[in-house]
């Protein structure tokens, strides 16, 4: 049961051949065993989860089921969900009870799913290997030395790992593509404003964006469909039509036009990644695609131009955390700024720190035109190259990140070695497209992840397009050893 | 254009984080090679060309100032680091 799609423990819920809590309890019981070394989970609730699969079994007796009820899953720290402890893998937040659910808590609440605990993350979700987390770093699952990718790392361990049936993701940069691709899954950032960010704690507003991360393409089309949606809470949450995201999984591939930025295939690919991605994407073509060369020139610019945007935004939206409503409060201080200034000093981790006073240098008097506005101005230029490519084909692919997993410590100390890791995801984030990451075959045995990324809005066709790879290959099935 | 440590104890002031020496000059280092990566767009030439801030074409949603919710005080105050009689309790300000 702990390799069943979605739709296949659905359906043995529904023919009542195990219950929510037996499933809940199975993977409870792995989360006990597995955790303590693994470190996916911050915070475990079995009382409240337990109580979550009985309101599930009862909803199910009365034949109130939707695709995703009596299923748990696993949750991103980063949300919060009321009367659970949520930290955003900060010390800030250590004793932080949330106090109501974020948008995407109650989606799931509400279609009977089951909150199995909150996933470790890289604080903030500032960091690409989950090492910057207040709660200890996370391991690969397919290689225990090694990082399971970030910021979502908790979320993509627990999953490789079977510690779920699926898990929630948010990706400001990279933070579900990037972990996916190392830990070997699937996982889909949306169009932004596709997913209310309501009750979603804020690292860089107009980046952030949360999506499903999975076993299976379907699994998160599945997801999709209970994350998705308008909300009024969020200001930048989109107005559109609800859609269903299996509606074209089993359409053929004949004809689609798949673009291949040259700018992704070059330096700082590593040789292994590269072969893998290549023959992900001559698969493609036996599946009746063409591949047109296309160029996305901005694409090395994206990384400064996050680095400004980002910092920027997190500058000021964590700002918020002043130790005098909830966070955490210094012991001993002199004034009201020393309390401030110390209460900060100590909650924050260095990462976070570096990039609040990167922010803080970037919008300060002098320096707004030379940094934030001109980062605004080339992130334009970044999405006209997107916007220009997508006149030539309807997908565009590459690899998700420039190599497999990383050792534990091998990057920890080099900020921009770490922010490197993103240069294939993070102008999707800057342009506001969809991008996911599907698992494509293995390097020196580590998971290899393609990307595909998609034009707004068209995340039905990029599952489509993931769905056919996976219905003839079985990368996405296999499974790390010494988990079972 | 370099960083010196004065900046980084002025940053760190504006941003109200506490940094002890040695932690600005270990600071300095990290920062001076961020923004070595960030000075790689210096070298395009932007004019003309309007800042993006959201890839869509949206509006402000307004919404009619009226009360949603009903008074939490005491939830949301189980959370906090010092309160007393329903306020919230910070070091003296005035004299």
């Amino acid at each position: 049961m702990i390799n069943a799609s979605l739709k296949e423990m659905a359906a043995a819920l529904a023919a009542k051949k195990i219950s929510s809590v037996e499933l809940t309890q199975l993977f409870l019981a792995r989360i006990k065993s597995l955790n303590p070394d693994m470190n996916a989970y911050i915070t475990l609730d079995e009382a409240r989860t337990l109580a979550q699969a009985k309101l599930a079994d009862a909803r199910i007796a009365n034949g109130d089921i939707t695709p995703v009820t009596g299923i748990p899953f696993a949750q991103k720290d980063i949300f919060c969900a009321k009367d659970w402890r949520t930290t955003c893998g900060s010390r800030m937040l250590e004793n932080f009870i949330a106090p109501y659910d974020a948008h995407v808590i109650s989606q799931f609440d509400h279609a009977g799913a089951v909150n199995l605990g909150k996933t470790n993350m890289d604080e903030f979700a500032m960091g690409s290997s989950n090492e910057t987390s207040y709660f200890g770093k996370v391991k690969n699952p397919w290689d225990r030395e090694r990082v399971p990718g970030g910021s979502s790392g908790g979320s993509a361990a627990a999953i490789a790992a079977r510690l779920c049936a699926a898990a929630t993701g948010t990706d400001t940069g990279g933070s579900i593509r990037q972990p996916a691709s190392l830990c070997g899954f699937t996982g889909l950032k949306p169009t932004y404003g596709v997913v209310s960010r309501y009750g979603m704690i804020a690292f860089a507003s107009s980046l952030d964006q949360a999506g499903p991360m999975a076993k299976s393409a379907e699994d998160c089309a599945l997801m999709m469909n209970v994350m998705a949606g308008f909300d009024e809470r969020d200001s930048t949450s989109l107005q559109r039509d609800k859609e269903d995201y299996t509606r074209d999984l089993n359409k053929p591939l004949a004809g689609l036009k798949i673009g291949l930025p040259k700018e992704y295939f070059a330096e700082g690919l590593s040789a292994e990644v590269a072969k893998v991605v290549q023959d992900a994407i001559a698969h493609y073509r036996k599946l009746g695609a063409e591949t047109v060369d296309i160029s996305l020139p901005n694409t090395r610019l994206s990384i400064p131009v996050y680095y400004v945007i980002a910092p920027a935004e997190a500058s000021s939206n964590l700002s918020r955390y002043d130790g005098v409503r909830y966070g955490h409060r210094a012991a001993e201080y002199t004034d009201l700024l020393d309390m401030y200034c110390k209460s900060r000093a100590e909650g924050f981790g260095a990462e976070v720190k570096r990039r609040i006073l990167i922010g803080t240098y970037v919008l300060s008097a002098g320096y707004y035109d030379a940094y934030y506005l001109k980062a605004q101005q080339i992130r334009r230029l970044i999405a006209q190259d997107f916007e220009e490519a997508f006149k030539h084909c309807d997908i565009i692919m590459g690899p998700s990140a420039p190599g497999t997993a990383f050792k534990i410590g091998e990057k920890a100390d080099d900020p921009v070695a770490m922010y490197l890791q993103d240069i294939y995801t993070i102008a999707v984030n800057l342009a506001g497209l969809p991008g996911m990451s599907i698992p494509a075959g293995f390097a020196n045995k580590l998971p290899v992840g393609l990307q595909i990324i998609g034009n707004y809005f068209d995340e039905a066709r990029m599952l489509n397009v993931a769905h056919a790879y996976q219905q003839q290959t079985d990368w996405h099935k296999q499974m790390p050893e010494g988990i079972a | 254009m370099s960083l010196t440590i004065n900046d980084v104890k002025r940053i760190a002031h504006l941003a109200r984080i506490e940094v002890s020496e040695t932690e600005a000059e270990a600071t300095l280092v990290k920062l001076t090679g961020i923004l070595g990566l960030i000075e790689e767009m210096q070298a395009i030439d932007t004019r003309g060309i309007a800042p993006m801030s959201h890839s869509q074409d949206v509006v402000q949603r307004l919404r009619a100032d009226v009360v949603t919710s009903g008074n939490q005080r005491e939830y949301f105050q189980k959370i906090a680091p010092a309160v007393e009689d329903g306020l919230y309790l910070v070091p003296k300000v005035i004299e």
